[in-house]
């Protein structure tokens, strides 16, 4: 049997058993992690994970099944159960949820790959880390690591709509990172982002890191903010790294646009989202400057797919268009509840894992500016670069974010070096205030979204530049 | 079964090479509700082979999902391969020897086996006993069994079973929330968690802002569980303190008198397996001994870092990050005389509310993360109902705050003014992990600012 007949068979005895609509995902994925810490391999892991999930729909709830057995009995037990699961519901029911339409048949993809990451050999690996992280001591780290990550992806979909999907994604990443302790803190430095760089792409997007290149330096950085002076407390111009920016628009927009948080359907987890439907297409997000896109078909973006995982092509769409609300993250269902007439951002973790609305490329647009032009622009301010901490309310408004490290800007001219930098505010008050963006655009990849109960980690992706924002609190500390 | 997969992937090895395997078989089931009706209803069960093998000085750890013969005997392939062509791993700290479990885990066979109706009329409770409010949650259970064998002879198995269930209730943008996890199904009662969690939401109507600053404070067990989950991150950690990460210094007076805090795996409030990932058997670790720091988690390698022994916290996988406590709990106060339980008041932290001139009722801490790790500052935010207390009372509910504060600071000698006689068994949302606490009356806890938008 070939793992499409598996999923058909699974949807098929869903079908039976009384589901209005099923839908089935093998998936096959391998996985190779290694760190190295102070010169030595600390950890080499390579697992397989096979599996078949089997979705189906009952009144206007989900069952949903998983089995790590791809025989034709185990597939269709799955499908039974995932039905019978489904049937539980009534015992409290809602009302009856519908898809909206999407372009059935089959389809075939394959993310972009020069170098087949699995490929390259372990000791290639092992030597490169152990090199770095030696490097990274020497010059000064107290821990030094580094790391590298791959998946290696195949996925088959059925749906009783006629979907006959399957993919072949390959991601990779990896980074390095200098720790310094000091007596009563630490300080850190990472390259080229806090946990790493990721894309789907193979083993040329570590190549291209050139993380040799960056090893003494973070090293170097990391010491010197032992001794620096810290963070001034106040408001300020705020000038955000390509990498915080990312993170930025991950937890501030992403999140805050997922249709299922704003429907109130992750209010007890994840939460809920500050965005009400009746305001689409007029609110007010943010400044003329910002112009955020939903775009899985970005070439190597970590987000990027051909189809998700309900069986929807890969399209692209506004989400922010010149500083409007005009576009949300959805699903076939909940598009439906929410009367949109496109869905497209479904997806799980891995088969044993309920499909769910998820962030594919959240990415800003570029601006006319570049990052030296900003700081030549400003008199007064802080350039805050990499991600060290974040956290964010509920409804995606609060957040505060800490950077590893800034500079304090006078009259348009980068200085010292400050530790321990935060900034916090209110979501659309803080993009409103961006009046300055670079055209230096990155896609910057987030392999550790969490989200979901049972929890789920999502792959996202980030385009974004520098940005200078006005008016910012700073330097909060306990 | 387990033990005999376990042993039959041992056999693959052949002799000549340190090796163990961890064979683990989840059964999960999970029904999730929101707006007030059941949309996601999931279950799934997996068995998941782990092997970790030490050849000629180098070490390679493998999975897999796929236990067919061909499988199994692929995955041993493919990680004998990849230690030979990895760098040496002097650090090494070998195998388990053979040990005897100190018990099988904590059991029951009607958790294990319920059915989606079970965890459905738990929802339709807590749904009616809402009252109308708009409620979201979820109620799952969970089998999980274990077998371990390795090539310096020990064998072990074991298996525990866990039912958590985890609701707000909303009224006006306003949320409550009850949480509990226990070992058997037939100690949660969705009627009591749905009734607890409107009471929360109808009482936090009109919620006023307050100032920041520093206010002394009761923190219910949820939040109390954020406390205790960031401590063994970050604090009892092995890895940490031996590379001088961690605020913990053994021996040292710490935290306040009032402070105990154990790891207890298989005591009556503890879930999870009797053994840990490298196969060392689960103990009684007292953590914090009346304000002392008496103990760190340890696996092998760094219990062999810091010239100790493993106190059986090894995690899969943990290379990277260390050994961590799992079923940590904060030891209550003896039980004396109780104040009455309000309507937002939990019973367990009554007593404590009680005892406010002025100060706030925190419930819920949410999306905390860590500044620095050493000092454990972290910043997050209140949820699901803050109150002012005054002169014992709940007086008014309060918009919720963000707040910047370091742990230890928090819990330091003479900073803890109460702990309460009741603990609650919490479930964490990410890994198969649990805390048992009382809840807490703090003298001080910074908080930075609104979170209103």
């Amino acid at each position: 049997m070939t793992h499409f007949d598996v999923a058909t068979a699974a949807v098929q005895a869903a079908l039976d058993a009384g589901a209005r609509y099923a839908d089935a995902r093998v998936m096959h994925r391998r996985y190779e992690s290694m760190s190295a810490r102070n010169g030595e391999v600390e950890e080499l892991t390579q697992s397989e994970d096979a599996g078949i999930g089997v979705r189906a729909l009952v009144g206007g709830s989900w069952g949903f099944y998983a089995v790590p057995d791809l025989s034709d009995a185990a597939a269709r037990a799955a499908g039974g159960r995932a039905t019978k699961t489904a049937a539980a519901s009534a015992r409290v029911p809602g009302p009856a949820a519908d898809l909206v339409p999407v372009g059935a048949g089959a389809g075939s993809w394959a993310s972009p790959c020069e170098v087949d990451p699995l490929s390259v050999p372990l000791s290639d690996k092992g030597d490169l880390l152990v090199h770095l992280t030696k490097t990274m001591r020497e010059h000064g780290a107290d821990v030094a690591e580094g790391m590298y990550q791959i998946w290696d992806t195949e996925k088959w979909f059925v749906s009783s709509e006629g979907h006959r999907i399957d993919q072949h994604i390959r991601e990779c990443g990896g980074g390095i990172s200098s720790t310094a302790i000091g007596d009563g803190e630490v300080q850190r430095r990472s390259y080229p982002a806090h946990r790493g760089q990721y894309g789907t792409r193979g083993w040329e997007l570590v190549e291209a890191l050139d993380l040799g290149a960056h090893a003494a330096r973070t090293a170097q950085e990391a010491r010197a903010l032992l001794t620096a002076p810290l963070c001034p407390a106040g408001e300020t111009t705020l000038i955000l790294g390509g990498e915080q920016m990312a993170l930025q628009i991950h937890e501030s927009v992403g999140h805050a646009i997922e249709l299922d948080r704003i429907l109130g359907w992750e209010a007890a987890f994840a939460g809920t989202s500050w965005l009400d439907l009746d305001q689409l297409g007029s609110l007010h997000y943010g400044s003329k400057l910002m112009n955020i896109t939903i775009d899985p078909t970005i070439p190597g973006a970590l987000g990027s797919f051909g189809f998700d995982d309900e069986g929807t092509p890969a399209a692209r769409r506004d989400a922010v268009r010149e500083g409007r609300w005009v576009g949300v993250l959805a699903g076939r269902d909940s598009a439906t509840v929410a009367g949109l007439d496109y869905a497209g951002s479904v997806r799980a973790d891995g088969w044993a894992r309920l499909p769910m609305v998820r962030m594919t490329n959240v990415g800003l647009e570029p601006g006319p500016h570049t990052l030296d032009e900003m700081i030549a622009a400003t008199d007064d301010g802080i350039f805050m670069d990499t991600n060290r901490s974040w956290s964010i309310d509920d409804k995606r408004l609060n957040f505060q974010f800490g950077t590893e490290i800034a500079w304090e800007i006078k009259n348009g001219r980068q200085g010292r070096m400050l530790r321990n930098p935060t900034y916090t505010g209110i979501g659309p008050t803080f993009w409103r205030s961006m009046d300055m963006l670079s055209s230096e655009i990155v896609s910057w990849g987030t392999p550790n979204c969490g989200k979901g109960q049972p929890g789920q980690v999502g792959h996202t992706g980030h385009p974004a530049a520098p940005a200078r924002f006005q008016g910012v609190r700073v330097g909060v500390r306990g | 079964m387990s033990l005999e997969l376990a042993t039959r992937v041992l056999g693959y090895v052949g002799p000549g090479v340190e090796a163990e395997v961890f064979v683990g078989h989840t059964a999960l089931a999970l029904t999730r509700f929101a707006n007030s009706f059941i949309h996601q209803n999931v279950a799934d069960a997996t068995t998941a082979v782990r092997l970790r093998l030490h050849a000629d000085g180098r070490t390679a750890t493998g999975s897999t999902t796929v236990t067919t013969d061909e499988g199994l005997r692929g995955l041993v392939a493919r990680t004998l391969a990849a230690a030979r062509l990895l760098p040496p791993d002097p650090g090494w700290s070998g195998l388990a020897p053979p040990a005897p479990l100190a018990g099988e885990g904590n059991w029951d066979e009607a958790t294990a086996q319920a059915a989606p109706d079970a965890r459905a009329d738990q929802v339709r409770a807590f749904v009616d006993a809402a009252g109308g409010l708009e409620t979201a949650g979820y109620c799952r259970t969970l089998h999980w069994s274990g077998a371990f064998a390795n090539s310096a002879g020990q064998a072990i198995s074991g298996h525990t079973a866990e039912v958590a269930m985890d609701g707000i209730a909303r009224l006006d943008g306003a949320d409550g929330v009850a949480r509990m996890a226990t070992g058997r199904l037939s100690e949660v009662d969705g009627a009591v968690l749905g009734a607890r969690a409107a009471a929360k939401a109808r009482a936090s109507a009109g919620a006023v802002e307050l100032p920041p600053g520093r206010y002394e404070v009761v923190l219910e067990a949820p939040a109390v569980a954020d406390l205790l989950g960031n401590f063994a991150l970050y604090g009892f950690n092995g890895k940490a303190y031996n590379e001088r990460q961690s605020f913990a210094e053994p021996g040292a007076e710490q935290f306040d008198a009032a402070v105990t805090l154990v790891d207890d795996t298989l005591g009556v409030t503890g879930i999870g397996l009797p053994f840990d990932a490298e196969g060392t058997p689960k103990s009684r670790v007292t953590l914090v001994d009346a304000g002392v720091t008496a103990a760190l988690a340890h696996d092998r390698r760094t219990a062999a870092e810091a010239g100790a022994r493993s106190t059986g916290h090894a995690v899969p996988g943990g290379g990277a990050f260390g050994a961590l406590p799992t079923a940590v709990r904060l030891e209550p106060v003896a039980a004396g005389a109780e104040a009455a339980a309000g309507a937002v008041v939990d019973p367990a932290a009554a007593a404590l509310v009680a005892g406010v001139e002025r100060g706030l009722l925190v419930t819920d801490l949410w999306y905390t993360r860590v500044l620095d790790p050493k000092s454990l500052v972290v910043t997050g935010l209140t949820r699901n109902g803050v109150w002012l207390i005054e002169d014992g009372e709940i007086t008014t509910p309060v918009r919720n705050f963000r707040f910047t504060q370091s742990y230890p600071q928090a819990l330091a000698p003479g900073a803890v003014l109460g702990v309460g006689a009741r603990t609650t068994t919490l479930p964490d949302s990410w890994g198969m992990s649990w805390c048992t606490t009382p809840a807490l009356r703090l003298a001080s806890w910074n908080f930075t600012g609104g979170a209103s938008g």
